[in-house]
């Protein structure tokens, strides 16, 4: 039996004419302490899986079970780090921690609360930012905090959603590294979701991808056996992150080259015909 | 440079930005630039108040009516002092009164202590006399004591009086529109419910409720005028006021609540509030911003609707103090109901921004997270 | 081979207190007839700056742009532009967005074969059976492609691309790239691109300059993409000398990155709070 599974999940919204079915026949099992990473295309409905596993919309059929028994809605239990960050913004970073804490962790004293708040504070490097307020932080220090929160609630499960996507790529790098850092520490198990490959490869034992929606469902895996620590610069040399990086990227490519059948070739081949269009315009008019 | 850092902030908390300029210049930061800005942003308004002065003023000479010409700026001005110069005599006229009163009770007083002083010596028919005198000048001494100074309303006492109904008004708006914004914001099916009632009274000009409202409240506000805490002009006008600025704050209510960002409610979800927090923790905050927007809306409404609401009621307040002078037309009318029309004008504004001042301490600010 | 496109000199500097600050100088480059070469460097190198002088959107403070032996000076039909947003007009389908620009470089043709113009450019980006749809019915990835439509309709010398896949997610990009990738084997357009992503860069260009870090951002380095065309995706990631061409580029990305933290770091600390309610 696995830690975390998911069983033939369906979603589909919508109805009638319009009904789209997002996701068909999804399934995965993932054990404890191991760091998942399932990469898809946006629009492909990676974001709605995650709120599935989350219990934040409920698929269609299916089953979620968590140590075998199934879930039903949200629960602290499943941790979940959103792309937007979901900060509340009218409190202060260590607030916004706290606020998970103290709900969670209701039957501690204040003493034992509070020092959990500082030590999951100190883990992401935000100590010396706890009084501010999320809109005096950078996008990076805030999904900081966001990770803190998830971290600090002790969840069975780590969900993060696209959590770096809106970062640019240097934040980003910077917490990638401090993730993979967490995550030897802490040995969570995680599921995250991303459409970067070097991303999946640096933080994951396991990358699925996700096909192309609608009817979007997980393709096989891919093994990571790269060890750790894993440097960004020593991983480029390495043969073997060589070959998992050109196996993925020509899985996930061959997934569009498919997808693009579905497009209009024949179309195309049509209007070839059509003359080309002139091939000088040396008149610079205002365009 | 902490005075005017701190200066600069509490110029954007109340939101009178433009000064901002003037005090970087006192600091001399970038002179250059912040006199331009001063040219902008102050110079402009400033130059756009004397085009309308100046065309007032050409104006008024020329515009004859049934209360004399157009009174010209100076007039107004003038006679806005002489209203605040009648405010302060009549201040001083009272404590006169009453310095004279305490005097005539003095007065008495000492009389009957000095006949209380000779009453052992009678005895008697006599003495039964000499008691009732003192009696007598004790009741006179009480009621020297006990009279008050009546004298009609002055203007700034008319200005309270309308701060004070519109106050009691949007008060009783509030106490009425932040719950059921929370409901209606939080339940579909209680906003449903609500939404064609809201859309039918949300038109309604004051002027419409105010005979209704006057009915109804000389129908269940029977209490005795002696004993009666407030009048009943000023229920009255309170009330229509109420229900007239009732909706700017439900609606914003409603909106900001059932607006809160669906990440936050997730973030809820997962924690599992419950009712109470997520409503406290939640969607409270989240909706501060837009309550205040609607609170600040209301309070202009109100402000707006106090005048007519107190022209038909007689509230003692501003809005009686135009009709009276339109009334009892003499030469003054028009530039006193100038006078008023400015006043109105400055408190609404005033209102306003007291009302941004508030927002801006009371909520995160807008911030997005 | 001679310049097809030359940028010389390329200056551009804005006032700034006593003095001035130049973002770019002196930026000189020669770019071949059918040759796509990329710019990249950080965000806020200066690199789109250089962009919109060849664009002839910002006038340069001094040097100059020559486009098949004419100097150009402002914004024209022979340089089609693509940006990081499309850009479209919501109000009109993906092929009148089209058509704006070809009824006015293509004023001479028939209605009829304007309108082919139009169609055949879209169906070349794949979206030859969304004519009609509006922009807002579109993923971002599909209006990307209609702004790439656009700027090919109008048959340009030179095409110039400014991150035009910056907004999109990793495999989207990539599904464009190969898009991007097909139309120029196709028809050897000669294309400049700005990217700041190393990956794409490789993929597409057959020359990469990396740039120095602005103010004053200049060329660090030129390097040649040794691979084949047309290329296909797996092969070009298999070349032997692929990861090495990758790290060099990484590495001289991390040099100007770290060169640049320790010019700001300084000024970091100095201005906590810039957020104005």
């Amino acid at each position: 039996m696995a830690f975390f599974e998911l069983k033939g999940i369906r979603k589909a919204f919508g109805s009638g004419n319009r009904r789209a079915e997002v996701l068909r026949d999804v399934d995965l099992a993932i054990e404890e302490g191991e760091f998942v990473a399932v990469v898809g295309f946006s629009g492909s409905g990676k974001s709605t899986l995650l709120s599935i596993m989350a219990g934040l919309i409920e698929p269609d059929g299916g089953e979620v079970l968590l140590r075998g028994r199934k879930v039903r809605g949200p629960g602290p239990e499943r941790g979940v780090v959103f792309q937007q960050y979901a900060l509340l913004p009218w409190l202060s970073v260590r607030e916004n921690v706290a606020l998970a804490v103290d709900k969670v962790f209701r039957h501690w004293t204040r003493a034992r609360r509070r020092e959990h708040v500082e030590e999951h504070l100190r883990l992401v490097n935000l100590s010396e930012a706890a009084h501010k307020k999320p809109r005096e932080l950078s996008g990076g220090m805030r999904q900081r905090v966001a990770l803190a929160r998830g971290l600090a609630m002790d969840p069975e499960i780590l969900l993060l959603d696209e959590p770096f996507g809106a970062l640019d790529a240097l934040t980003r790098a910077t917490l990638q590294t401090e993730v993979a850092r967490i995550w030897q520490e802490r040995r969570k198990t995680v599921v995250l979701i991303t459409n970067d490959v070097d991303e999946g490869i640096l933080l994951a034992d396991r990358i699925v991808p996700l096909t192309p929606g609608p009817q979007a469902t997980l393709a096989d895996a891919f093994e990571v056996n790269l060890a750790r620590p894993r440097g960004r610069r020593e991983l480029n040399r390495l043969p073997e992150f060589q070959r998992i990086r050109n196996e993925v990227t020509c899985c996930l490519n061959a997934m569009v080259r498919t997808r693009g059948a579905r497009l209009p070739e024949a179309d195309a081949e049509r209007t070839a015909a059509v003359p080309e269009p002139g091939p000088v315009c040396s008149v610079a008019s205002g365009i | 440079m902490a005075l005017k850092e701190t200066t600069v902030r509490v110029l954007h908390r109340t939101g009178l930005q433009v000064f901002e300029p003037l005090v970087r210049l006192a600091a001399l930061e970038e002179p250059k630039q912040q006199l331009s800005r001063i040219a902008i942003h102050l110079g402009m308004p400033l130059l756009a108040m004397l085009g309308f002065l100046l065309l007032w003023s050409l104006a008024a000479a020329r515009i004859e009516t049934a209360y004399g010409t157009l009174p010209t700026p100076g007039q107004v001005w003038d006679e806005g002092g002489s209203l605040v110069e009648a405010h302060f005599e009549t201040r001083r006229a009272e404590e006169a009164f009453y310095v004279d009163q305490q005097e005539q009770a003095a007065l008495y007083l000492a009389e009957a202590a000095a006949l209380r002083a000779g009453l052992d010596r009678t005895a008697g028919r006599e003495r039964v006399k000499l008691e009732k005198q003192i009696g007598r000048l004790e009741d006179r001494a009480e009621r020297a004591g006990a009279k008050r100074f009546t004298a009609t309303p002055t203007y700034l006492e008319q200005i309270v009086t309308s701060l004070k109904t519109v106050f009691t008004g949007f008060v009783l708006a509030s106490l009425v529109a932040v719950p059921l914004g929370i409901l209606c914001g939080m339940s579909p099916a209680f906003m449903s419910a609500l939404n064609p009632l809201i859309q039918i009274f949300k038109p309604v000009s004051p002027l419409a409720w105010l005979p209704i409202v006057t009915i109804l409240v000389g129908a269940l506000y029977t209490t005795e005028p002696q004993e009666a805490w407030f009048e009943k002009s000023f229920i009255t006008s309170a009330i229509t006021v109420a229900l007239c600025s009732l909706w700017p704050a439900l609606v914003n209510t409603a909106q900001g609540v059932s607006n809160v960002d669906r990440d936050h409610v997730n973030v809820s979800r997962v924690l599992q509030l419950t009712w109470f927090e997520h409503v406290r923790l939640i969607v409270l905050p989240s909706a501060l911003p837009l309550i205040f927007t609607g609170l600040r809306i209301s309070l202009g409404v109100g402000w707006m609707v106090l005048i007519a609401a107190e022209m038909l009621a007689q509230n003692p307040g501003l809005g009686k103090f135009i009709w009276d002078m339109f009334q009892n037309g003499s030469s003054q009318t028009l530039a006193r109901i100038m006078v008023a029309v400015f006043t109105i004008g400055l408190i609404g504004f005033a209102l306003d921004r007291g009302m941004v001042a508030l927002q801006r301490c009371v909520t995160f600010e807008g911030a997005a997270a | 081979m001679p310049a097809y496109l030359e940028l010389f000199k390329l200056t551009k500097a804005y006032p700034s207190g006593a003095g001035s600050v130049a973002v770019v100088k002196s930026f000189s480059l020669d770019i071949a007839r059918g040759e796509f070469v990329c710019l990249i460097g950080h965000s806020g190198c200066g690199k789109s700056t250089v962009l919109s002088m060849v664009a002839g959107l910002t006038p340069p403070t001094h040097g100059g742009v020559v486009l098949d032996d004419r100097e150009v000076d402002r914004p024209g039909a022979d340089r089609g532009v693509v940006f990081q947003a499309p850009c479209l007009l919501p109000w009109l389908t993906a092929l009148e967005n089209v058509l704006l620009g070809v009824r006015k470089v293509h004023a001479g043709k028939s209605a009829a074969e304007q309108r082919r113009i139009g169609e055949r450019a879209l169906a070349l980006v794949g979206l030859g059976d969304a004519l009609s749809k509006r922009p807002r019915e579109l993923s971002q990835g599909m209006q990307q492609r209609v702004g790439i439509a656009r700027a090919l309709a109008l048959a340009p010398k030179v095409l110039l691309l400014d991150e035009p896949f910056g907004m999109l997610d990793a495999l989207t990009r990539m599904e464009l790239q190969d898009i991007l990738l097909e139309l120029l084997d196709r028809d050897r357009k000669t294309a400049l691109m700005v990217t700041h992503d190393v990956d794409e860069a490789l993929f597409l260009a057959d020359r990469i300059v990396m740039m120095t870090n602005g103010p004053d951002a200049g060329v660090r380095a030129v390097v040649p993409v040794p691979f084949e065309r047309p290329r296909i995706r797996a092969d070009v990631l298999e070349h032997p000398r692929y990861y090495e061409l990758r790290e060099q580029l990484l590495t001289l990305l991390e040099e100007e990155e770290h060169k640049r933290a320790l010019e700001r770091a300084p000024a970091r600390m100095e201005a906590p709070q810039t957020v104005s309610p």
